[in-house]
C-alpha cells in the first residue's frame, strides 16, 4: 500500500534541501484528509510538560503564514489516568482526521498507573514506522558536527507488546514479540524512505547474536528486503545495537539510515539527539499507511522546565513542516523550516538548550521576523 | 508513593532472598600460598591475547606483585558429542577463585554454545562491571567521562527463551527474578560503598515494562534501605542515554545498575565515549569465581605482530587486584600506566604511537622502579 503511494508520487527525486530536513513521504492516497474550503483540520495534542508552550510557538507561526490548518485541540494529560475519556476522543479525532501533531504523554512507571498512551496511539493506529531525523546545524555547537542520519524504528511490537506476567512469586516474564510481516513492512519503508531523500546506506541495528529467532527474523527479514533494492544502489549492512551505541559517540558521520525494533529506537534516538543538540532540535513522526502523527524525535515530557518559557520549540516546529509537507504544502514547509534554520544559525536567538538565554517566545517571534 | 503498588508485587519469600543474599558481595576469600604468594587462573586466549598477556605477566613480575600465575587453555574440546570447555580450566577457576581473560575468538557457525555464557553460567557470574574513565593523553570528544556501570549479567533480555509460535510470529522472553534483581543491586551498592560513590542509580524502562523493570526497580529499591548513606535514585533509559552523550560528567558520582541489556548497550556506549574497547576493563563477579577480561576482540589481523595494545587486559587486571585487596600494587602500576599514556612517548599504533607492545610495556616497568 504505502509502496503503491511511493511509487505514484509524481515529484523528482531531488537533492535533500540544505537549510530542510525533507522528508517526503507518500501522501495518504486512500482517502483524502479531512479538508473544508482548502482548509485541512489536523488532530492537535500538546501533551504534558513543555507541550503546551512549544505547540503555541508551533500555532502562533502557522496563524502568522496564515497556513491552511485549523486545529482541533485536545489537551490530554497523561499525569493521571483520568485523561482517558479525552484521550479516547483524541484518537477518534485522529482517525477522522488522519492527520495530527502531538506532544509527548506523561507514562507512570507505577504498575498501577495506565500504560503508555503514546504507544496506545502508535498500536491502534498502526502508525508503524517512526522516523527521526539527527542532522548536525551549524548554530548548535556539539561535540561532533557531521551527524546526518535517519532513524527508522519499528513502533508496535517487539519490546513494547505490553505482554508480561508474573509465572511465580518473584519471576516475571515480559514478551518481546517480533513478527515477519513487520519487520518486512519496516525494513521497506527504510529502503523507500532512502530512496526518496536521496540516502545512500541503510543499517540494520540488532541484536541477533544473542536473540537469534526474534531479532534474527528482523535481520533476516532486511537482508531479503534489501536484495530488492540492490539495483536501485542503495548500499547496506547491519551492525549489533551495542557496537551501533559505540560507533555513534565515537564515528557518528559513518551513518546515514538505520533501522531497527522499537527499543533499540528508544536508545539509538537519544544518543542521536544528544549528538545535534538535545531533544529540542530533533524532529520527528509516526507514519502508517492510514495515519501520520507528528511529534518530536526524541520522546521526552521534560516536565522539569514545563512552565518556565524555556524549552526551545524547534523540534516541534520542524515537525510540523514535515505535517505541512505531508499534507502537500511543500513551499510553507520550506519558509518556515528557512525561518528557523536561520534563527538557529545566526546565534543571536538561542534557547537555554543551544547554550543561549531567549525564552521559547523570543525564539517564536525571531522566526516570525524571519518570515 | 511510587513505591508503593510496586512493593506489593512480586515480593518473593523471605527464604529466596536469603539464598540471594548468601554471598552478598561475592568478596575474595583466597588464600596465599606458602611462598606468599595467590595464585589466579589466566586464560591468555585467541589472536593477540597471548602478546598482551605476556605483558600483564612481565609487568607483574617488575612490581613484585604477589600472583602466581596458572595458565589455562579454555578452548573446547569434544565430551560425550559435545563442545566443552576443558574440565582443568574449569577446576583451575574454581580453585583459584579468580581469573584473568584475554579476548576469545568467537567460532562462528551454528551449534556453538558461546564460550563467555557457557563460562558465565559455570559460575554464577551475575554482575558485570565496566568502568569507563577517561584516559589522558588520547583525545576524544569526551574529556570527564568517569562512569561505573553495573549490569545484571545472568538473565533479563538474554535468557535465552525464544520459540516461533506460528511461521513468521517470534516470542522472546526477557526474565526477570526477584533474587538476581536483588543479588545485582545488592553488588552495586556494595562497590558503591567501597569505591568512595555516594549515590546508585537504576536504570530503567519501567514506563513500558511495568512488571518485569519494575520488579527489578522495586529489588534495588528494597536493598538501597540496607545502605542509608548512600543516595538511591531511578532514572528511565531514555533520559541515561541522552545525558550521558550530551554531558558525561555528572555521572561521575555514581554507580549505574540495570538488566542486561540496558547494561549491555550502556556499557559499550561509555566505552566508546573514551575511546573504544582497547582501553576500557571488565570484570564479571561471581558467587563462585570472578573473571576479569578485556573485552575486545582478539584481533587476528595484528595476532603474532607485537603491536597489539594491553591497557584493556592491564586495566582489568587492576580491576582484580582491588577485587583481591591488593590495592598498593594496582594503585602504582595504574599510575605508571596511565603516565606511560599521557606522556604519549611510547604508545600503541590504536592510541597514535608507534611503539609495539614490548616498548609499551617496558616503558609502564620503567615507571614502576
Amino acid at each position: 500500500m504505502l509502496r503503491a503511494g511511493l511509487s505514484a508520487a509524481t515529484r523528482p527525486a531531488l537533492a535533500r534541501p540544505a537549510t530542510t530536513l525533507a522528508a517526503d513521504f507518500a501522501k495518504v492516497a486512500k482517502r483524502p484528509t479531512t479538508k473544508y474550503g482548502g482548509i485541512y483540520t489536523v488532530t492537535l495534542i500538546p501533551g504534558d510538560g513543555i507541550g503546551a508552550e512549544i505547540t503555541d510557538s508551533v500555532k502562533e507561526i502557522f496563524e502568522h503564514v496564515n497556513a491552511p490548518i485549523e486545529w482541533e485541540q485536545y489537551d490530554v494529560s497523561g499525569m493521571s489516568s483520568a485523561g482517558e475519556a479525552l484521550f479516547r476522543q483524541a484518537m477518534d479525532s485522529l482517525k477522522r482526521n488522519r492527520v495530527g501533531l502531538k506532544g509527548i504523554l506523561f507514562t507512570p512507571i507505577s504498575q498501577s498507573g495506565h500504560i503508555s498512551w503514546n504507544v496506545a496511539m502508535r498500536q491502534q493506529l498502526d502508525i508503524y514506522a517512526s522516523v527521526v531525523l539527527c542532522k548536525s546545524l551549524p548554530g548548535v555547537p556539539t561535540r561532533h558536527s557531521n551527524v546526518d542520519f535517519a532513524i527508522i524504528r519499528e513502533n508496535t511490537e517487539g519490546e513494547y507488546s505490553g505482554l508480561e506476567h508474573q509465572s511465580y512469586p518473584g519471576v516475571v516474564e515480559s514478551l518481546k514479540v517480533s513478527t515477519r510481516a513487520k519487520a518486512e513492512r519496516i525494513s521497506r519503508f527504510a529502503f523507500d524512505f532512502a530512496l526518496k531523500n536521496n540516502r545512500k546506506k541503510v543499517t540494520c541495528v540488532h541484536k541477533a547474536n544473542i536473540m537469534k529467532l526474534g531479532d534474527g527474523l528482523f535481520l533476516n527479514t532486511f537482508r531479503r528486503v534489501a536484495e530488492e533494492y540492490k539495483s536501485h544502489g542503495i548500499e547496506f549492512n547491519d551492525m549489533i545495537v551495542d557496537n551501533t551505541s559505540m560507533q555513534l559517540v565515537a564515528k557518528p558521520g559513518q551513518f546515514d539510515v538505520m533501522v531497527m525494533p522499537n527499543l533499540y529506537g528508544a536508545i539509538v534516538s537519544n544518543i542521536g539527539a544528544a549528538l545535534v543538540g538535545g531533544p529540542g532540535i530533533v524532529p520527528g513522526c509516526n507514519i502508517g499507511s492510514e495515519y501520520a502523527l507528528f511529534e518530536p524525535g526524541c520522546r521526552h515530557v521534560a516536565s522539569d522546565i514545563m512552565g518556565t518559557n524555556r524549552a526551545n520549540p524547534t523540534a516541534m516546529i520542524l515537525s510540523a513542516t514535515m505535517l505541512l509537507r505531508h499534507l502537500g504544502l511543500d513551499p510553507l514547509a520550506n519558509q518556515i523550516a528557512a525561518a528557523t534554520f536561520d534563527v538557529i544559525n545566526s546565534g543571536k536567538v538561542r534557547t537555554a538548550d543551544m547554550g543561549g538565554s531567549a525564552t521559547t517566545s523570543d525564539f517564536t517571534s525571531a522566526i516570525i521576523k524571519n518570515l | 508513593m511510587l513505591g508503593r503498588p510496586l512493593a506489593g508485587i512480586a515480593r518473593a519469600p523471605s527464604a529466596f532472598r536469603r539464598y540471594a543474599s548468601a554471598s552478598p558481595t561475592a568478596a575474595f576469600a583466597g588464600k596465599k600460598d606458602s611462598n606468599g604468594k595467590y595464585t589466579v587462573t589466566l586464560i591468555p586466549g585467541d589472536g593477540i591475547g597471548p602478546e598482551i598477556s605476556q605483558s600483564i605477566k612481565d609487568i607483574y613480575t617488575a612490581a613484585a606483585v604477589p600472583i602466581q600465575w596458572e595458565e589455562v587453555s579454555v578452548t573446547p574440546v569434544l565430551k560425550g558429542g559435545k563442545t566443552v570447555i576443558p574440565d582443568n580450566a574449569i577446576n583451575s577457576v574454581k580453585k583459584n577463585t579468580v581469573a584473568l581473560k584475554g579476548p576469545l575468538a568467537t567460532p562462528i557457525g551454528k551449534g556453538h554454545v558461546s564460550l563467555n555464557l557457557t563460562l558465565r553460567r559455570t559460575f554464577n557470574l551475575f554482575a558485570n562491571v565496566r568502568p569507563c574513565v577517561s584516559i589522558q593523553g588520547f583525545k576524544t570528544p569526551y574529556d570527564d567521562v568517569n562512569t561505573v556501570l553495573i549490569r545484571e549479567n545472568t538473565e533479563g533480555e538474554y535468557s535465552g527463551i525464544e520459540h516461533e509460535i506460528v511461521d513468521g510470529v517470534v516470542q522472546s522472553i526477557k526474565l526477570i527474578t526477584w533474587d538476581a534483581s536483588e543479588r545485582v543491586a545488592r553488588y552495586a551498592f556494595n562497590y558503591a560503598q567501597s569505591s568512595g560513590r555516594k549515590r546508585v542509580t537504576a536504570v530503567h524502562k519501567a514506563n513500558i515494562m511495568k512488571m518485569s523493570d519494575g520488579m527489578f526497580l522495586s529489588a534495588c529499591r528494597e536493598v538501597s534501605k540496607e545502605y542509608p548513606g548512600i543516595t538511591y535514585d531511578e532514572d528511565l533509559l531514555d533520559r541515561v542515554c541522552l545525558q550521558i552523550v550530551q554531558n558525561p560528567k555528572p555521572y561521575s558520582d555514581r554507580v549505574m545498575v540495570m538488566p542486561n541489556l540496558y547494561g549491555d548497550i550502556l556499557s559499550d556506549m561509555c566505552a566508546g565515549l573514551i575511546g573504544g574497547l582497547g582501553l576500557t576493563p571488565s570484570g564479571n563477579i561471581g558467587r563462585d569465581a570472578s573473571i576479569f577480561e578485556a573485552v575486545h576482540g582478539s584481533a587476528p589481523d595484528i595476532a603474532g605482530k607485537g603491536l597489539a595494545n594491553p591497557t584493556a587486559l592491564l586495566l582489568s587486571s587492576l580491576m582484580m587486584l582491588r577485587h583481591m585487596n591488593l590495592f598498593e600494587h594496582a594503585d602504582k602500576i595504574e599510575k605508571a600506566a596511565l603516565t606511560t599514556i599521557a606522556e604519549g612517548k611510547s604508545i600503541t599504533g590504536d592510541l597514535g604511537g608507534k611503539a609495539s607492545t614490548v616498548e609499551y610495556t617496558n616503558a609502564i616497568i620503567s615507571k614502576l622502579k
